[in-house]
């Protein structure tokens, strides 16, 4: 199989070669859960305006990669970080980093759609309201345009006021992520945000982040191949060794990697005779 | 047979499932199930026994002598005939106290109970230092739950009756806050354990610190939990006697303020059933339906409030 990506639409951006600036430099990055090594020596960039997918097997690390880039994956287990993850040019790692404020500018989805159990409103506004002080009319307006921009607007906007649980998964997750562009981020991190939705709602991430694009820097973990050939720009192939340690494999432009990977195993994962 | 074989092949196969789909169950499992449905009927039955028993009784006793008397009136002295009778000063009394009781034992309740579960737990932002003193708390709350009232009324007795030189509703107050404050810890913190991780996370990643993700979301959504805990404790702190027998003592008028004796519903129950005039007995069975529609009417109204905040 060979899946293409729209040349119209990619051609531009995929195979034009002139260096871009990087959002995030990531150095020699390794990842210890406790004595396990769960991730070794990647070095990669992500680009600023481009969508960079990250692909691999279940197990290979690609998620907790995606959740060290802003440092959620301390408050899931107790893990060390050796390396470098230069964001703006400033490690992340530095003891003077403001957690919280790290966070905002690198906002995340996660696999699992997690709206808080209030309101639609409150929960676009949550990010917002704990940032600080804000009047009523400036939140209304960026709420609005959150939900505008998550492509939601038109579908809640006369029940702001209800449940955000009552809202169907794939509304949840686009509602996830207007919840994170609200706090105007400039990186989007992206684990597998489509993995619980049907075909239809995940045609309208896709979509959604094809428009974000233009504003944002966006970094997204699929399992999908077809979808990381779709929606991005550049694509890192992740893969495990015997001992269960993740590496990055390759990294290119997504149509050099679908189409002509450097690596057998990046072309016997594409070509889907493994994994 | 005049059918083509595979299809007679075909009809035996589906006759062969139809019959496999109506085979009724070896008798012996049928049995099983039957006699384990019966025993688990039964115990229910044997289980709810004591306790409808209870509630009938003090319904059908206490009844019969419910009037609005009971809850204006002071007790009548003992043997008077034609005088109102009434224990309103012990509601009041009770309601003082559990009062108290609250105010101490549920800030600091909840307070360590988030303590214990957010603070003593998660990855790498937690020390291990405090992940160990989490663990000694839930100890030691475990452990005073478990000890017997009238030992919490011999502290509250010693750190308070005997330093403020006398017996006091505070003093009262502060014994059942002891017997409070373990419930709600415990029933906080697992409140707390079962607000999904992942309302955490998102939290953070929208830029929140420990704080607020604490108090916007975890305690939000942990709300109905925290609030049944706390109702727990002040069913029981309502209920209790050996602590408040040498706390508060008690008292035939008016509670006069914090630092008086104060009358409380669960002593007049003690003293009156214990009393040789019918009358009082029969007082003793109305306090009893009292305290416990006041503890039915505090659970209903709590969680009417806790519903409504959730659904918005």
């Amino acid at each position: 199989m060979q899946s293409k990506p729209n040349p119209a639409q990619r051609a531009a951006s995929a195979t034009d070669p002139k260096p871009l600036a990087p959002a995030l430099h990531i150095r020699d990055l390794s990842v210890y859960y406790g004595r396990q090594k769960a991730l070794e020596a990647v070095s990669m960039d992500i680009y600023q305006g481009q969508v960079t997918a990250i692909i691999g097997p279940s197990g290979c690390g690609k998620s907790t990669f995606i959740k060290t880039l802003n440092r959620i994956v301390e408050l899931e287990a107790d893990i060390r970080v050796e390396g470098t993850v230069a964001f703006l040019g400033q490690n992340i790692f530095a003891r003077r980093i403001n957690l919280n404020r790290l966070r905002r500018q690198i906002g995340m989805v996660f696999q699992k759609p997690n709206p808080f159990p209030m309101s639609i409103y409150d929960n676009v506004a949550y990010g917002v309201r704990v940032a600080g002080r804000c009047s009523k009319s400036e939140l209304d307006a960026i709420v609005e345009s959150a939900l505008g921009d998550a492509a939601l607007w038109d579908e809640v906007k006369d029940k702001l006021n209800k449940s955000a649980l009552g809202l169907s998964g794939g509304q949840q997750q686009r509602l996830c992520i207007a919840r994170a562009l609200a706090v105007k981020p400039r990186v989007l991190l992206l684990d597998e945000p489509c993995s619980s939705l049907d075909p239809i709602a995940t045609m309208k991430i896709e979509q959604l982040l094809h428009s974000l694009q233009e504003v944002l820097t966006i970094v997204i973990v699929t399992h999908n191949m077809q979808q990381a050939s779709r929606i991005s720009d550049y694509t890192a192939f992740f893969s495990t060794d015997e001992a269960q340690i993740g590496r990055m494999i390759e990294f290119s432009p997504t149509k050099q990697l679908f189409v002509a990977p450097s690596q057998t195993q990046t072309r016997d994962y594409v070509e889907g005779r493994f994994g | 047979m005049t059918q083509i074989p595979s299809n007679s092949a075909a009809d035996d196969f589906k006759a062969g499932v139809l019959a496999d789909l109506m085979r009724p169950l070896p008798w012996n499992r049928t049995g099983f199930n039957a006699a384990m449905g019966a025993i688990a009927f039964g115990l229910t039955g044997l289980a709810l026994l004591p306790l409808l028993a209870i509630l009938i009784e003090i319904l059908r006793q206490g009844a019969a002598h419910l009037s609005w008397e009971v809850f204006v009136a002071l007790p009548a002295p003992a043997g008077l005939e034609d005088q109102p009778n009434g224990f309103a000063n012990a509601i009041l009394g009770t309601l003082i106290m559990v009062g108290v009781a609250c105010l101490i034992s549920i800030p600091l309740g909840v307070m360590t109970g988030i303590f214990v579960s957010e603070l003593g737990q998660g990855g790498t932002a937690t020390s291990e230092r405090s992940k160990g003193f989490a663990s000694l708390v839930r100890f030691i709350a475990t452990v005073l739950s478990g000890v017997p009232s009238i030992i919490v009324g011999v502290f509250a007795y010693a750190i308070v009756v005997r330093t403020m030189g006398g017996f006091s509703a505070l003093a009262g107050g502060v014994a059942l806050a002891v017997i409070m404050l373990p419930i709600v810890v415990l029933t906080t913190e697992a409140a707390l354990k079962l607000v999904p991780n992942a309302h955490r996370l998102a939290s953070a990643a929208l830029g929140a610190n420990r704080l607020q993700t604490t108090l916007r979301i975890v305690i939000t959504v942990a709300l109905p939990g925290i609030t049944t805990g706390i109702l727990l404790a002040i069913a029981r702190a309502a209920g209790e006697t050996a602590p408040l027998l040498f706390t508060a003592l008690f008292s035939l008028n008016w509670p006069e303020g914090l630092l008086s004796p104060a009358p409380s519903l669960s002593v007049l129950i003690y003293n009156y059933a214990n009393s040789p005039f019918e009358e009082q007995n029969q007082l003793a069975w109305t306090a009893a339906l009292v305290l416990l529609g006041m503890v039915f009417l505090t659970s209903l109204l709590s969680r009417l409030v806790t519903h409504r905040r959730l659904l918005p």
